[in-house]
């Protein structure tokens, strides 16, 4: 019996995790952040070369075919980082989609080129979890999109997956016409969203999304990768905030002295512990138990939202005044986490999907 | 990740619920502790290593190796058929612990068999009314008289005093020193002249705890666990067993797998509780609580097997979690019940014979006890996170 990371997967942290400190510091963070030119090319190729983008590519199609608890550990780096990185949209979703729902050519043409770093591919896929006013996208029958997709993932992208209203995935490519990409400011300064708006844009399907649980098992991996993206994020900042509060004085006393805010960390990880098993245990669920895969993604999901939260806050409330400035720069992180709360589903309409799959709903 | 048990386990698991099948006709069924049933039945667990299993047999044990997963497996088998499973209690769960690691070679073979077998009950005297997250600040005395310590004071929340036999208690004996090396462990009968209990009703109305009060208490010198001054020491050994046994997540998600269904029949205006979004939202959140606890116990448990001491924080933050998110399970299924979810005592209308308040309440007294939950939060920043203690080591280093 093994609950916990294997060696592999500590070395596999320890290498994402040393490279980013070195290369996605929260300066190079913040020039990302303000220049929207900045695609963060080097922090890609970076992370290509450790096999980050490959990390969920079978073998077959030159990637290293590892499993979802692999591809979670490299999400919690990310997000303890807040690293600018194409990896929910391109190495998660389009990697999920094309194995399950792609053919032979589709596979041997993008896959590889996924592995290697050298093509990204944005995901616009929220209607799957939550159709909104003014948005829908419709696939006709000679291949072309129509219609508006809002949120998103890397609009910067090189191709884009597409989910239409009926499920269904499509490849389309960015530079094909028919595409036209307005950027939706936000919150989260270290991802991109974008509306993309569809006028006749030639596509490809992805034949295999006929069936309609391709497109659920693609949004459950997708929901435990951005939970683990929160864990990462959420220990990041109760690692910031002991640490400030052991160096801080106030009234002749390092404020981590005083029990108000020990017991604010404390509360912390009390919050942080059981969250990082139930995170494994979702990613593991994912390839291992079957029958438990979706209601633990929903409930990694929506269950890291509240602990992100909580702990964005408290972290934040621990560094006093500091916390609140763009200097010291903790709330990357803060608003890291506002967005994974979100993006793939916010926690009321998550929890409502796990009552759904237990029957209760 | 690996989380079967192994081809082995499966067997042993096999075995349990065979003679689980066999003898659960021969089970007590209710009757009080020290009853023929209850003692039979210790004795045939631990005849087949189902109780006592590691403790050694001339102490009146099994005598088995360790094997944490043998132990949780019993746990599981004994809990999902409903049969008891080994005497529990704090001489079983607690002392004897705490003899096998620190008593006597007389002391262990006088006082661990009969606890074992049942015939010797007790109850520990640690608490008093100015002692209680301050424990160490304790102010029973005991004063040697040549060959007996004479004992004066008061201990409080005593659990089963007025049932036990025997006694395992914190006194102070060196009165001059500090007050974490003036504490002695003693042991003493609890029908000995000048030993007064008082029932202490709970907001549960039981009244499992007790006062005791020592006036000129005589006790055989011998009759100590450790060296004088020792005392603190050995009970905190007897701390760790405590706060390890009181968050049981299985239990937790037996507790709301049964809110489950009792939300598919309670209804108001003729909506079941469960389709009700409000609860349902609450009901989901709370078992993703659950869920994310038993994973951290699977996340310990698997630690210790494999020899690692990668999980301190998550074993620090068990009881504080584990007895909060109790108490708001519990609440949860008051608040589907509506009025109902009041009723209490005997009359009409208890659901599940009244044990959501009752647990709400007795949850409650366990984030209280056993160290609170700010002593907890205390121990999680200081332990778990390096904070410094309060009030001292306040000034950073070079200042």
């Amino acid at each position: 019996m093994e609950f916990g990371l294997s060696e592999e997967q500590g070395l596999l942290r320890e290498s994402v995790d040393r490279f980013l400190d070195d290369h996605a510091d929260l300066d190079r963070v913040r020039k990302y952040a303000d220049d929207p030119d900045d695609r963060g090319d080097d922090i890609w190729s970076g992370l290509a070369e450790l096999g980050v983008p490959a990390v969920l590519v079978p073998e077959a199609h030159g990637g290293i075919g590892l499993t979802a608890l692999d591809a979670a550990v490299v999400a919690e780096s990310l997000g303890a980082h807040a690293a600018p990185a194409p990896y929910l949209s391109t190495a998660v979703l389009a990697v999920a989609a094309l194995r399950l729902a792609g053919d032979e050519a589709q596979q041997g043409a993008y896959l590889p080129r996924i592995a290697d770093g050298s093509l990204r591919i944005g995901a616009a896929v929220s209607e799957l979890s939550g159709a909104r006013q003014g948005a829908a996208v419709e696939a006709r029958d000679d291949g072309t999109l129509h219609g508006k997709a809002l949120f998103v993932l890397d609009p910067d992208a090189d191709a884009f997956l597409v989910a239409d209203g009926t499920r269904r995935f499509h490849l389309v490519q960015a530079d094909a016409g028919g595409v036209e990409t307005t950027l939706l400011p936000q919150v989260d300064r270290t991802r991109r969203i974008a509306e993309l708006a569809f006028s006749g844009a030639p596509s490809e399907p992805l034949r295999g999304s006929g069936d309609p649980d391709v497109a659920l098992q693609v949004i459950d991996l997708g929901r435990v990768i951005v939970a683990a993206d929160t864990l990462g994020a959420a220990q990041e900042m109760l690692d910031q905030a002991v640490a400030y509060a052991k160096q801080r004085e106030q009234f002749n006393r390092v404020i981590a002295s005083f029990q108000a805010v020990k017991h604010l960390c404390a509360e912390m990880a009390a919050e942080i512990e059981p969250a990082r098993a139930l995170l494994w245990y979702a990613a593991h669920a994912l390839d291992e138990v079957p029958d438990e895969a979706r209601l633990m993604a929903c409930h990694a999901k929506a269950h890291l939202a509240e602990v992100g939260q909580f702990v964005g806050k408290t972290a934040t409330i621990v560094h006093g005044g500091m916390g609140f400035t763009d200097l010291l720069g903790l709330h990357y992180w803060f608003k890291r986490m506002g967005f994974n709360r979100q993006v793939l589903g916010g926690p009321e309409r998550v929890r409502e999907e796990a009552a759904r799959v237990q029957g209760l709903a | 990740m690996d989380l079967s048990y192994g081809p082995q386990y499966d067997a042993f698991r096999e075995e349990v619920r065979d003679f689980i099948a066999t003898h659960r006709d021969q089970a007590p069924r209710g009757q009080g502790i020290r009853s023929e049933p209850v003692k039979r039945w210790q004795k045939l667990l631990i005849e087949h290593g189902y109780a006592a299993r590691t403790i050694p047999v001339e102490y009146g044990g099994h005598g088995g190796e360790p094997d944490i997963l043998k132990a949780r497996i019993i746990g599981e088998e004994f809990a999902a058929a409903q049969v008891p499973g080994g005497l529990g209690g704090q001489g079983v769960s607690m002392l004897v612990p705490t003899l096998l690691e620190l008593g006597t070679e007389e002391q262990k073979r006088e006082f661990i068999p009969p606890t074992l077998a049942g015939d010797m009950v007790w109850c520990q005297g640690y608490s008093e009314p100015g002692a209680g997250s301050d424990l160490a600040s304790l102010r029973t005395s005991a004063v040697l008289d040549g060959d007996e310590w004479v004992i004066n004071g008061s201990k409080i929340w005593t659990s089963t005093a007025h049932l036990a036999d025997w006694i395992f208690c914190l006194v102070r004996t060196e009165p001059d020193a500090k007050k974490h090396q003036g504490i002695s462990f003693l042991l003493f009968r609890m029908d000995t002249p000048g030993i007064e209990i008082r029932p202490l009703v709970d907001m549960t109305m039981a009244s499992n705890f007790n006062e005791v009060f020592f006036t000129d208490v005589r006790v055989p010198k011998d009759q100590i666990v450790g060296q004088r001054g020792e005392g603190w020491h050995v009970a905190n050994a007897i701390l760790g067993h405590e706060r390890d046994s009181l968050g049981d997540p299985n239990a937790s998600l037996a507790r709301v797998n049964r809110l489950v269904e009792l939300m598919k029949t309670e209804t108001v205006d003729g909506q079941r509780a469960i389709d009700n979004p409000a609860f349902r939202d609450r009901l989901i959140k709370i078992q993703a609580r659950v869920t994310a606890l038993r994973m951290n116990d699977m996340r310990i448990l698997s630690s210790r097997i494999n020899g690692r001491g990668d999980t301190g924080l998550a074993r620090l933050i068990t009881k504080l979690q584990a007895t909060e998110l109790r108490h708001d399970l519990e609440g949860l299924g008051i608040d589907i019940m509506g009025e109902f979810g009041l009723m209490f005592g005997k009359g009409p209308h208890l659901r599940d014979q009244g044990s959501w308040q009752n647990h709400y309440m007795y949850f409650l007294g366990l984030i209280i006890g056993g160290g609170t939950s700010q002593i907890q939060k205390n121990i999680i920043s200081e332990r778990g996170l390096g904070m410094p203690r309060e009030p001292k080591a306040v000034m950073p280093a070079g200042s």
